[in-house]
């Protein structure tokens, strides 16, 4: 068997591999939330999870995975050594397996998307040399990380202020959410459909004019608020529930809009981290069938229909139990609070999908959780750990780097 | 498997715990009321029996609040200010032991209460038995004030409680001193080691009342943010 031959198979199953790990522990944090504010069961969310992530891993992939695959590379300087990048990029994600398997395992904070980054960075500059890294990309990338937590933060901030000031601080919150929740689905809905619009389609070959895109978004978004006011109207608003909690039955009529931000953010994460599994693919599959990748290099469409495969396997073979698990602990946070913490999330990954920027979309979640608290909105928080999982950077970068260092000579070892 | 790193950035609410808390204390001390019903007809048996429940009560209250501390890490990003919390907490628990203290001396000594006293003591207990269920009726709007963000028409509700709350313990203001001014004039001819029991009583039971008008103030602050 020739060396292209093993290239291509190593980087499939490794990038399977990754896809799976991805499905299996990076959906239960975005997911868990549903469950915890009881908007869904678990069966529920793993069906919404399938579908959704795997719509947003192809649909709105491409960008990032595109970054990942070619972005952070000098491709002038990737050219001169094509094979030493497959070494690189099949170490990456050797690493990037590795890393996550152990930070599982060890309850450590954990983040494909930096582990990932690192791991390129480090093989990158170790083993082709401080040039073949195009640090510009690099440090826009690492701003976007500081970025995107802020950025979902005040938009939960808002989003948060905005529900307690139209619906729940008023005279009758039960109508005021009837009327205004929908506007919430249609919001939830036109967006993401507009942002997949501009800047997502392009990889299957769909494009189209600004009016017509924001015209496909208006409908969208209408349909999905037709079916959540359909939802609404068939909900049980018993008086009796409000007697212990006043707002009961008003959570209710929230639980229904949960549900469509829970696709949304089960889509804006397939959207970002599918890149995680497949960009490092899709690079080593390029090399080795055309010897070079350009920056204008088409990405093939199926690389990414594999990520979402594995990412859905993932999720149902395994991802099942960490849903559970962190959905069983996250009981504090009613349907008002969830939705914003899920927009505001899911709205932050997705222009970052657009804009082809790798981020951590738990981080970017747990940014939409403090803007939900400093809006005195959730009775209690741990900053300890927020500071831990903001903090566990310092440890997955230089821990992807060096692993993935470690494979890439081990790779050349072998096979250079 | 392990608690996960993520859920665990989500405490359990202390609101719902402080809710829980206040109402073993009012449970504790809405049993005066059976209990000086006991005193007043000198069945000494059930009056015990009524204080070994008080004092389970309180017991209960202890262990909570203990809880609660142990869940309040400095670490813990809430809408009010932990120390807020945990001083409203402690006047909570101070009502609970309040009724205990009362109703132990009483038990120890078999007190047996004065005549024109006995007929005015039924109502100034119960009257300071509803101030402790209007501070509870305080506390149970937690949850709401949580989830309306400590704005908007909640606060007027919580205020409005807080007033009634104000004008209860007025009331029991003005039946101890027509309780003392009664005692006052029969004090010459009652045993003086008893009547400076009786007097301390008087007070303790008030004591009751204002401990719970405390604990509405102490609801107000954490509203003035």
């Amino acid at each position: 068997m020739d060396h292209v031959t093993i290239y291509i198979i190593l980087a499939g199953v490794l990038g399977l591999f990754m896809a799976w790990g991805i499905g299996a522990n990076d959906v239960a944090n975005a997911m868990g939330t549903p469950i915890g504010a009881k908007a869904l069961t678990i069966k529920q969310a793993v069906i919404i999870a399938a579908i959704f992530e795997f719509s947003g891993a192809f649909l709105a992939g491409g960008q990032v995975t595109s970054t990942i695959r070619k972005g952070i590379i000098d491709s002038n300087v990737a050219a001169q050594a094509p094979e030493l990048l497959i070494f690189g990029m099949l170490a990456s994600l050797m690493a990037a397996g590795i890393w996550l398997i152990v930070a599982s395992r060890a309850g450590w904070p954990v983040s494909t998307t930096h582990t990932i980054v690192g791991a390129i960075v480090g093989f990158a500059a170790v083993g082709l040399g401080v040039d073949a890294v195009s640090w510009g990309k690099v440090g826009k990338i690492v701003m976007s990380w500081v970025v995107s937590p802020v950025l979902a933060g005040a938009l939960a901030f808002f989003l948060l202020r905005s529900v307690q000031k139209l619906i729940l601080n008023t005279d009758d919150p039960i109508a005021n959410a009837k009327k205004y929740v929908p506007i919430y689905i249609f919001a939830t809905g036109f967006m993401i459909a507009l942002v997949t619009l501009f800047k997502g389609l392009k990889h299957i070959g769909l494009e189209f004019s600004d009016a017509q895109n924001y015209g496909i978004a208006v409908v969208v978004g209408l349909i999905i608020t037709g079916l959540g006011m359909f939802y609404i109207s068939k909900l049980k608003l018993d008086p009796s529930n409000d007697k212990d909690f006043q707002f009961a039955n008003v959570e209710k009529i929230f639980s229904i809009l949960m549900v469509v931000t829970a696709c949304a953010i089960a889509f804006a994460h397939g959207s970002n981290d599918v890149a995680n599994a497949v960009g490092p693919m899709a690079a080593v599959i390029s090399i080795a069938n055309e010897g070079v990748v350009t920056q204008d290099s088409p990405m093939p469409v199926w690389i990414l229909l594999v990520g979402g495969v594995g990412i859905v396997l993932g999720l149902a073979m395994y991802g099942k139990k960490v849903i559970a698990t962190v959905g069983s602990n996250i009981t504090e946070l009613t349907p008002s609070r969830g939705f914003a913490c899920l927009l505001a999330a899911s709205t932050t990954v997705v222009i970052a999908s657009g804009t082809g920027l790798p981020i951590s979309t738990t981080h970017t979640l747990v940014g939409a959780v403090l803007g939900v608290g400093l809006a005195r909105g959730i009775g209690a928080l741990n900053l300890s750990v927020v500071g831990t999982i903001f903090m566990s950077w310092i440890i997955t970068l230089p821990a992807g780097a060096l692993l993935s260092i470690f494979f890439f000579y081990f790779f050349k070892g072998i096979f250079g | 498997m392990a608690s996960h790193y993520f859920s665990k950035i989500f405490s359990q609410s202390p609101f719902t715990a402080m809710q829980d808390h206040m109402e073993i204390a009012d449970q504790c001390v809405g049993q005066l009321v059976p209990f000086f019903k006991a005193v007043l007809k000198e069945d000494h048996p059930k009056a015990k029996e009524v204080y070994k429940e008080i004092s389970k009560l309180e017991n209960k209250a202890d262990s909570l609040k203990k809880k609660l501390r142990l869940h309040m890490p400095k670490g813990l990003f809430m809408p009010v200010a932990r120390r807020d919390l945990l001083e409203l907490l402690q006047v909570q628990d101070t009502a609970a032991n309040q009724a205990k203290d009362i109703a132990g001396i009483i038990v120890g000594r078999k007190m047996v209460f004065p005549p024109n006293v006995s007929e005015l003591i039924p109502d100034y207990v119960k009257r300071c038995v509803d101030a402790c269920k209007q501070a509870k009726k305080v506390i149970s709007e937690l949850d709401e004030l949580v989830e309306t963000g400590f704005a908007g028409k909640e606060i007027k509700i919580v205020a409005s409680f807080i007033n009634e709350l104000d004008s209860i313990e007025k009331d029991t203001d003005k039946m101890q001193i027509k309780i003392r001014a009664t005692l006052l004039k029969m004090e010459k001819n009652l045993p003086p080691v008893d009547v400076m029991f009786y007097y301390k009583i008087i007070e303790g039971i008030g004591e009751v009342a204002d401990i719970s008008q405390r604990i509405g103030s102490r609801v107000e602050l954490l509203l003035a943010k």
